[in-house]
């Protein structure tokens, strides 16, 4: 079988900082109109090499090839010239704009001296129908959900003439829903032609959406081959370069007295809109209660508002018979909550700040770390480098800036922080976004473990894969309300689906045993 | 430590470029830039004299530069410096004329206290604003300064008796008692105004960075100026943080006054304008590159640029406004840093593409070498 040229071709990559080979020889093919997946865990390189093939890095050594010819990236707009377009994980939209505006900016077409929309808007809107990217061209940015402003990013790049399509683990910020729209608007663009990048670590997503995948594991390419007929097990085990286990093994634990009893609380949220009513909820020792619902159904808000960060408008948080409602966050911490926050860059660390600094961020006051308010630098450490052994945190020493880290040895800092602390209850909101299995997998087994030394864990999560991998009862929320409290041995997927879209327990298992007979 | 690193070259640039164009400006208007900067030069080292001199200068200014990178630390832009140092002019001048039998081993650290006390008394109510009804601090400070300036002349011109009086617009020069002037300092410095200030300066250097480096309250009031979120997480008050942030860099103004009225002018006089030690140490401040040490060397150039600029006009003809147009473009290149940035960005980059095309073309070669060989073993 002879081989087309490829569209992309990457020979030998290497990118050195300093020492450190962030790519160590990748190799990289990519046909047209393929979907090639790349896969690797946090700080595997995928990154660096998607930047060298924008421009926005040089390689120390290698070749790129675009349709067979040796070119030079070295800057953006090369990159854009050679028909490179990419989707970013974190959209580069102004609010204020429209979609079209949006997509046109930095190419505006003029009419004289007013800005051409018009003829803008009919490309956009022809582009969005040939690719099934259904957009209002003059809808303003603020005013369409996040999968639809992914499809302006999209758009943008397509209307500028791109052939090859990068996207930087697209389904983050995605509802499952949009998750399945934006594999179909996958498959549609490689259908006209178009070659795709896809960059994640969530396996089931490259099974459905990707030809092909290339594994890479600690800067180097490992192996490239068709995803037809893969498992996921297979892919895990590649990528991170051991066996993975996806169900964590969990024993049977007695649950001991109630740690944590939220009794009708409200929140109100940012707005002053109310995002949590009538809420109730009793978490136990040795049990771990898993959340689940649709993002922005109050979680945030009833997570903040047990820690002290937002006010309780009315009812009580209890911890161990105590009374904490509307405390303020230290005396919440002292009388021993672990929080690990769901938006870890904007609240659970200071990224400024020393790897070390950052783990001594709830003790730092305390004995033995300052005395007489004067810091110990020599005990800050010690415990630094006791944590980072301990939990396996990765990165070039304690006095690295946490900015500098992988996201998931990031988070994995917070939750040595967190656990250290002998807690009687720990709260993790999203304690894996954005991590690969390998992390996933460690993190789980450290919250377990808090349960089964007779802890209580509350767990908030967008994923139901691990809130039914880590809960013994599962709250669903929806609305700022309970809808159901089920126990994970007795539920699934389905189940929780149904409740997370505000059907009631007695409904939902109503409807599925209808499905089941039909 | 490269951050560090880098904010030095930057203030080394700066300077070199802000003498630079002083330069292009005295060849532009037919004046010789040697014998200008010569001028300068031994304006301000021709004598122990001048060298006093410089010495005071660099007192108040090391002590405002520090009181802003403080308050910048907390994530503030306080503006209100000048304002804050006339507090405690006016408060130490006043206070220590109306104790003229005071011992002075009471009087002196009294009088520092109340000075440096009435400067975060100014410092903490902006801050307090701030933190309590979120206030812009810039622009409550700058309302202080004037408020502070007319409040000081009113109490000069009608409250102080005129017991303490030289006249309408002055006060009595300070006794003995209160005066931060050395004998042997001024006879070393030909009687120049230096004083135990710059002591009190190069000491608060010290424990300036002490607190804000090796205490749990610089640790807060560093959180919260990098990230008010997470350390509201980790539980430190941010409204606390602000109020003593803006309060110790108030009380750093406000002795920086305290030591113009006690050990410079040793009186108070009517300020047609907010006292320039504000301003110009946020120029130290910047220019330090928020490291305190870095205050120290950009107080002694700023310093030697004032002072030497005074002897230009006579020995050079060059007219003294000159060294102001210096101190503006090293403050301009300062804060377009970013440019300087780019410049040794662009530098370094195409040193490191000279080497990794060599390199790469040493790579290509054996490769093919490799790939040839290859080819002909299938």
């Amino acid at each position: 079988m002879t081989e087309s040229t490829p569209v992309i071709e990457m020979r030998h990559i290497v990118k050195k900082f300093g020492d450190f080979a962030a790519n160590d020889d990748i190799n990289l093919q990519v046909q047209q109109g393929e979907i090639h997946a790349l896969l690797g865990e946090n700080g595997a390189g995928k990154s660096t090499l998607m930047n060298i093939l924008t421009g926005l890095l040089q390689p120390t050594s290698g070749q790129i090839l675009i349709n067979g010819k040796s070119v030079a990236v070295d800057s953006p707009s090369k990159s854009d010239a050679l028909g490179i377009g990419m989707v970013h994980q974190h959209f580069m939209l102004i609010d204020a704009f429209t979609v079209t505006e949006n997509i046109i900016l930095g190419s505006e077409v003029t009419k004289g001296l007013s800005l051409d929309t018009k003829t803008a808007a009919k490309k956009i809107k022809q582009l969005s129908e040939q690719y099934g990217l259904q957009v209002d061209p003059y809808a303003k940015i603020t005013d369409i959900s996040v999968g639809q402003q992914q499809r302006v990013e999209i758009l943008k790049t397509l209307y500028r003439g791109a052939d090859i399509l990068i996207f930087d683990e697209p389904t983050a910020v995605l509802t499952p829903q949009e998750i399945g729209e934006l594999i179909t608007i996958l498959h549609n663009l490689a259908k006209e032609g178009k070659s795709i990048i896809l960059i994640t670590h969530k396996l089931d997503e490259i099974r459905a959406a990707a030809d092909t995948v290339t594994v890479i594991r600690s800067g180097k390419s490992i192996e490239t081959f068709p995803v037809a007929g893969v498992s996921s097990q297979e892919l895990a085990d590649l990528m991170v370069g051991r066996e993975v286990s996806f169900k964590t093994v969990k024993q049977d634990v007695e649950t001991g007295d109630t740690v944590l009893r939220i009794d009708n609380i409200e929140v109100q949220n940012s707005r002053e809109v109310t995002a949590v009513k009538d809420f109730s909820l009793q978490v136990k020792a040795g049990e771990i209660v898993g959340i689940a619902g649709i993002d922005g159904n109050g979680q945030t808000e009833l997570i903040q508002a047990i820690t002290g960060l937002t006010k309780v408008q009315s009812g009580a948080v209890i911890l161990q018979g105590k009374d904490i409602t509307n405390k303020k966050p230290r005396q919440i911490t002292e009388a021993g909550v672990g929080h690990i926050p769901e938006d870890r860059l904007r609240f659970g660390m200071e990224v400024d700040m020393t790897l070390s600094e950052n783990l001594a961020l709830q003790t730092y006051y305390k004995s033995p770390l300052s005395k007489g308010g004067v810091l110990q630098p020599t005990e800050i450490d010690q415990v630094a480098n006791k944590l980072v052994k301990e939990f396996d945190v990765r990165s070039a020493g304690i006095q690295v800036t946490a900015g500098s880290m992988s996201g998931g040895n990031q988070q994995k800092a917070v939750i040595a922080r967190e656990l250290n602390r002998d807690n009687e209850l720990i709260i993790a909101a999203q304690p894996t976004r954005g991590l690969d299995v390998g992390a996933v997998e460690y993190i789980h087994q450290r919250l377990i473990a808090q349960r089964d030394a007779g802890k209580a864990v509350l767990v908030v999560s967008f994923e139901l894969d691990e809130i039914l991998n880590l809960s013994d009862r599962i709250a669903v929320m929806n609305a700022g309300k309970i809808v159901g409290i089920v126990n994970a041995k007795d539920t699934n997927k389905q189940e929780l689906g149904l409740l997370m879209t505000g059907m009631s327990l007695a409904d939902a298992r109503a409807a599925l045993k209808k499905e089941v007979d039909a | 430590m490269t951050a560090q690193k880098n904010s030095l070259s930057v203030a080394l640039f700066s300077v070199l470029f802000g003498l630079i164009i002083g330069a292009i400006i005295m060849l532009v208007f037919g004046y010789n830039p040697f014998s200008g900067y010569t001028a300068l030069l031994s304006s301000a080292f021709g004598s122990m004299q001048d060298i006093g001199s410089v010495l005071t200068q660099m007192t108040p200014l090391i002590l405002t530069a520090l009181g802003f990178t403080v308050a910048q630390t907390a994530g503030f832009f306080n503006i209100g410096l000048s304002g804050q140092a006339l507090a405690g002019w006016v408060g130490a001048v006043w206070y220590s004329l109306s104790f003229p039998d005071m011992p002075a081993y009471f009087m002196i650290p009294s009088a520092l206290i109340l000075g440096a006390g009435l400067g975060a008394l100014a410092g903490a109510i902006p801050g307090w604003l701030r933190a309590q009804f979120g206030a812009s601090e810039v622009i409550v400070t700058i309302m202080m300064n004037y408020i502070l300036l007319f409040l000081g002349n009113d109490i000069l011109q009608n409250t102080m008796s005129k017991n303490i009086k030289e006249s309408a617009e002055t006060t009595k020069q300070v006794g003995a008692n209160a005066s931060l002037q050395i004998k042997w300092l001024t006879d070393l410095t030909q009687g120049s105004s230096i004083s135990a200030g710059i002591f009190i300066s190069l000491i608060m250097i010290v424990v300036v960075w002490f607190i804000m480096k090796k205490t749990t309250l610089g640790f807060e009031i560093r959180a919260v100026g990098l990230n008010p979120d997470s350390a509201r997480y980790a539980g430190i008050s941010a409204k606390r943080s602000a109020i003593v942030a803006m309060a110790i860099s108030g009380g750093l103004a406000g002795l920086a006054g305290t030591i113009e009225g006690l050990g410079n002018y040793l009186n108070f006089f009517t300020q047609n304008g907010s006292p320039a030690i504000g301003f110009d140490g946020m120029a130290v401040a910047l220019l330090g590159g928020g490291s305190y040490l870095g205050v120290l060397g950009a107080a002694a150039i700023l310093s030697v640029l004032k002072i030497g600029g005074l002897g230009m006009p006579m020995s050079s003809g060059v007219p003294f406004e000159l060294v102001d147009i210096v101190t503006a473009s090293i403050i301009f290149f300062v804060g377009a840093s970013y440019l300087i940035k780019l410049m040794q960005a662009r530098i370094k980059a195409m040193d490191e593409k000279a080497a990794s095309t060599a390199e790469a073309k040493k790579i290509a070669k054996t490769k093919s070498v490799q790939d040839n060989s290859k080819k002909g073993g299938e």
